[in-house]
């Protein structure tokens, strides 16, 4: 399953990149085992774990750990905003 | 309903005259602006960088304004929110509401804002003597939120 992944603010700093393309293995289907995978591949990657108050959306609607994640999706990740 | 993000300024006067148009049915027309601030959680902000996430900033825009136009009877409302590098003193954000009535414009107006503050993906990265840092979230920005969800 081919996912477009996006990264926002601190956290696409702390990544060192804004945005990948990523094939995710099997029995990779939702949001927390997306963050899981990127974890595992270590690097910077851990920072996701680490970041106070993560947000996630799916194809740009804020999303949950359990949302499901379909060939194609657009995710992002990035910490609370601040805007206003 | 207009909702714009841009990196350029806004005349207030403009956009609330083209807001209200001239329409004899509103009665009432509340408006906020939002500032940088040459002090933030103790030090001096010399500017100030809005990141946002295209695409998806627009749409929860959108959302915020059309959920403010089914829980009030407003007539029309109005949301610019600027990007990229800003100032000290500069506008960030305006919001506006035309109604019938002073009461459902306050109160659009001001939930608007709320949501926009913890709904939105925008995040601020602002310079002080220190160096550069990200704007932490505040809880009592939730707790503005949350106390519409009722």
């Amino acid at each position: 399953m081919r996912l477009k992944i996006l990264y926002f603010a601190g956290l696409r700093e702390q990544i060192g990149q804004g945005s990948e393309e990523l094939d995710l293995p099997a029995g990779v289907f939702d949001i927390a085992g997306l963050i899981q995978f990127l974890v595992a591949r270590g690097g910077q990657w851990p920072s996701l774990a680490t970041v106070r108050n993560l947000r996630y959306a799916v194809n740009q609607e804020m999303a949950r750990l359990d949302t499901p994640l379909c060939p194609g999706d657009e995710v992002a990740f990035f910490p609370p905003v601040t805007g206003g | 309903m207009v909702v714009r993000v841009q990196e350029t300024d806004f005349d207030v006067g403009t956009e609330l005259a083209a807001l209200h148009r001239n329409d004899p049915q509103i009665g009432a027309l509340a408006s906020f602006v939002g500032f940088v601030r040459e002090m933030n959680d103790g030090a001096g902000v010399s500017e100030m960088t809005l990141e946002h996430y295209p695409g998806m900033t627009e749409k929860a825009l959108a959302a915020i304004v059309a959920e403010a136009r089914q829980r009030w009877a407003i007539v029309d409302a109005l949301l610019i929110h600027r990007v990229g590098r800003l100032l000290p003193g500069d506008q960030i954000v305006l919001v506006a509401v035309a109604g019938s009535h002073r009461g459902e414009a306050f109160a659009a107006c001001q939930f608007i804002m709320d949501y926009l503050k913890t709904r939105a993906p925008f995040w601020k990265r602002e310079v002080t003597a220190d160096g550069a840092r990200w704007v932490e979230a505040h809880a009592a920005d939730e707790q503005a939120a949350e106390r519409w969800q009722t």
